[in-house]
């Protein structure tokens, strides 16, 4: 890249908020058809949709519907229809969207989802943490997390490439914490319009009912078993199901092919398309996270360094499909992972957490994992949180003390007088 | 009025599908289809339309459907239309969602009202017959009074709720009923419907026999009880103008209405109807007709 062009792309900077970057990403992706409901703190990003509508920058359809569920439902059948589709949700929202999850997945329709996290209720709660993004884990999409606006303009051109590609026909979510990032202010460099058609060109989708000439049902019944007529030979929802989850462990090839093609259009990457690595080199210590919590491990490693600890950060961007390969072949060497995780995975620990232990099963001379859970319901995460927890964890594996019992980091019991 | 002569001759329903022998729902499918012509999308929840759909792999119909889960008709509905809208197809195709009394009265209620109020330009199109049949005859929103489900095994206490008439509410430019015994009728009103932009209803009794207990021999007889005893009348409302289908006419004298009873008797589901609910259907009956005559001569 030449000085010129360097200076022409900085004059395409501009500051704004999680939320607004996913909404210009979806007008540069040209989208034909949204549908959303609103939910804090995910609704900037539809109200400026709705603005760059009535402005005449993105002729697309926008549909207002009655709740996330019909969102979700409407979005599955336009995306069944032929159109470039996109969504933005939160918590509850998802929740709601729920059945049209697995739904979206089963058809094959490449849908995104933009998902500016929030707890999930009861209690009520609008702020911060992963546990909707988690619930999403096991209905067949794509997981995209995001660690800054510049990360979120980016992943939603990759996600719409990667969820269109034959080989993968995905829906993929893209998630960024909520505001934390969709609601802060960051600088975020903005592509022109002709790049953006040129990496990402129009869909050529595979259902598209809009093409009467040719007659589908779509999503009807599947049997237990295979059904043979003189007509053709139909599918069980088994070989559907295989079908599915081999395009997943396909998509990881996919996913960095397109994101080392958007790195090399562009100039930005995410270390390897699945995770980002930081002060790594020489590091026998991992601390593993993704969105916020990376944000703040980094603002505490070189403190940990000048303690004279090898640590570094891994930053998990693809949580599904989990890259076990990749991870397993990082990490095997390693000898302390510390994981901090924004979510429960109630009943066992954090979810990173035993992800992680899952996907080293087998390794010869294994890493020490120890997890901690921060931040639950937008509680502030602090680096002094960080600091203990890698404390503890080293305490730990000195002792060699293997425990999954779940601790955690900014919990305030000792203030609450009525509990003993 | 359409002659039988003026009804498109070419199938949309591939032969053998898997519907109960005498279901009234197949036959209003087949005329509905022969009605909208091959310019023509289905969304179809799940129902025992799902049933006459087929398996993946085997499509039914001539014309494409997408399914959809149970709550979701009118949303579905409204994704296709966006769809060809922003690919400026959506005057050429007609997008119809066909439903069940239970995904649309109970479960689907929440989205058909949204996808009317946001006038979606579809048909809606709604097979009553009048309990969760697909899923073994349970009691739905749509069941009569006094009739036996699964799930009322002493019949239903509670009366059958007024769907054209919470659509009628909604201020949109189309609503009718009909019934699987008279396909001209039908034919006429989705052949109308098609012609009108906005979101249409269209609320069709359709008869079940092992649901409502009967010889599936009797699906017409019955269907022509239901008009003829006054229960189920024909009508349309166009731009919020009540019009009597010429089917139901004879219904506005009381004396050409035959009794209730009748209509009871051919059915299992009503055997342990009482006296007293007999007396309340009669009152209903009565007072659904002064309405009836009171709109049309207001």
């Amino acid at each position: 890249m030449t000085q010129t062009e360097i200076q022409d792309k900085e004059k395409n900077i501009k500051i704004m908020t999680g939320n607004h970057a996913a909404a210009y990403a979806y007008m540069q992706s040209r989208v034909g058809v949204v549908s959303a409901y609103p939910i804090t703190p995910q609704s900037p990003v539809v109200e400026k949709i709705s603005e760059y509508i009535r402005d005449g920058k993105l002729k697309a359809q926008f549909l207002l519907v009655e709740s996330e569920h019909s969102a979700a439902a409407a979005c599955c059948a336009a995306s069944a229809t032929g159109s470039r589709v996109g969504t933005a949700t939160s918590a509850h929202g998802l929740m709601l969207m729920y059945e049209m999850l697995p739904w979206a997945a089963g058809t094959r329709l490449p849908i995104v989802i933009n998902l500016a996290t929030r707890s999930c209720g009861a209690p009520w709660s609008i702020w911060d943490d992963h546990s909707d993004f988690i619930a999403a884990r096991d209905v067949g999409w794509i997981q995209f997390m995001c660690e800054d606006n510049q990360e979120i303009y980016d992943t939603n051109f990759q996600a719409f490439k990667i969820a269109e590609d034959p080989r993968v026909y995905i829906p993929t979510i893209v998630a960024y914490d909520g505001y934390l990032l969709s609601h802060t202010l960051m600088p975020v460099q903005l592509e022109n319009q002709e790049d953006i058609d040129d990496f990402l060109p129009p869909l050529n989708h595979h259902i598209n009912l809009s093409d009467i000439s040719q007659v589908k049902g779509v999503g009807p019944v599947t049997t237990p078993n295979i059904i043979k007529r003189e007509e053709g030979t139909a599918p069980g929802y088994f070989e559907f199901r295989y079908a599915l989850q081999k395009a997943l462990e396909n998509s990881i090839d996919v996913i960095k092919e397109v994101h080392d093609e958007y790195a090399a259009k562009f100039g930005r990457s995410y270390g390897n398309g699945l995770f980002k690595t930081y002060k790594t080199e020489d590091a026998d210590t991992i601390i593993f996270a993704m969105g916020s919590v990376s944000a703040q491990v980094r603002t505490v490693i070189e403190k940990l360094r000048d303690e004279g600890l090898k640590i570094g950060l891994v930053t998990l961007r693809l949580f599904r499909p989990f890259p076990v390969k990749y991870l397993r072949e990082f990490l095997k060497n390693k000898k302390n992972i510390v994981v901090f995780d924004r979510a429960i995975g109630y009943g066992y620990e954090g979810v990173l957490c035993y992800e992680l232990k899952a996907a080293l099963y087998g390794v010869k001379d294994p890493p020490f994992i120890k997890g901690f859970i921060v931040g639950l319901g937008g509680r502030d995460v602090k680096g002094d949180h960080i600091i203990e927890g890698v404390h503890r964890a080293f305490d730990l594996s000195d002792k060699g003390e293997i425990t999954s019992e779940t601790e955690y980091y900014g919990l305030k019991l000792d203030e609450l007088d009525f509990l003993d | 009025m359409v002659n039988v002569m003026d009804v498109r001759e070419e199938e949309f329903i591939n032969p053998g599908t898997r519907m109960c022998s005498g279901c009234a729902m197949a036959l209003i499918y087949r005329i509905a289809l022969k009605a909208l012509g091959p310019k023509t999308i289905m969304t179809v929840p799940a129902s025992c339309l799902t049933v006459l759909h087929g398996m993946q792999g085997f499509c039914t119909t001539k014309v494409s459907v997408l399914h959809t889960p149970f709550a979701t008709t009118g949303a579905s509905a409204s994704g296709i239309v966006a769809s060809l809208e922003e690919k400026g197809l959506a005057d050429d195709i007609c997008v119809v969602a066909f439903a069940g009394d239970g995904g649309t009265a109970d479960i689907g209620i929440q989205a058909l009202s949204g996808a009317v109020e946001r006038g979606t330009n579809f048909i809606y199109a709604c097979y009553d017959n009048e309990a969760y049949m697909n899923t073994g005859v349970q009691r739905s929103g749509s069941t009569p009074l006094g009739a036996f489900t699964a799930t009322t095994p002493g019949g239903k206490i509670r009366a059958k709720k007024n769907m054209p008439k919470i659509l009628e509410a909604h201020g949109i430019p189309y609503v009718g009923t009909a019934n699987g015994s008279y396909p001209l009728d039908l034919y006429e009103k989705f052949q109308k419907a098609r012609e009108i932009k906005g979101a249409k209803y269209i609320h069709i009794l359709s008869a079940c026999p092992p649901g409502w207990g009967y010889d599936p021999k009797d699906t017409i007889k019955i269907g022509k009880l239901a008009n003829d005893t006054g229960f189920w009348p024909l009508y349309e409302i166009i731009n919020g103008k009540f019009i009597l289908s010429k089917d139901s006419k004879k219904n506005l004298d009381p004396s050409k209405r035959k009794p209730i009873e009748e209509y009871f008797n051919t059915q299992k589901r009503f055997n342990k109807i009482s006296q007293k609910e007999i007396e309340v259907y009669r009152k209903y009956i009565d007072d659904l007709w002064n309405e009836i005559k009171n709109r049309i001569e207001s």
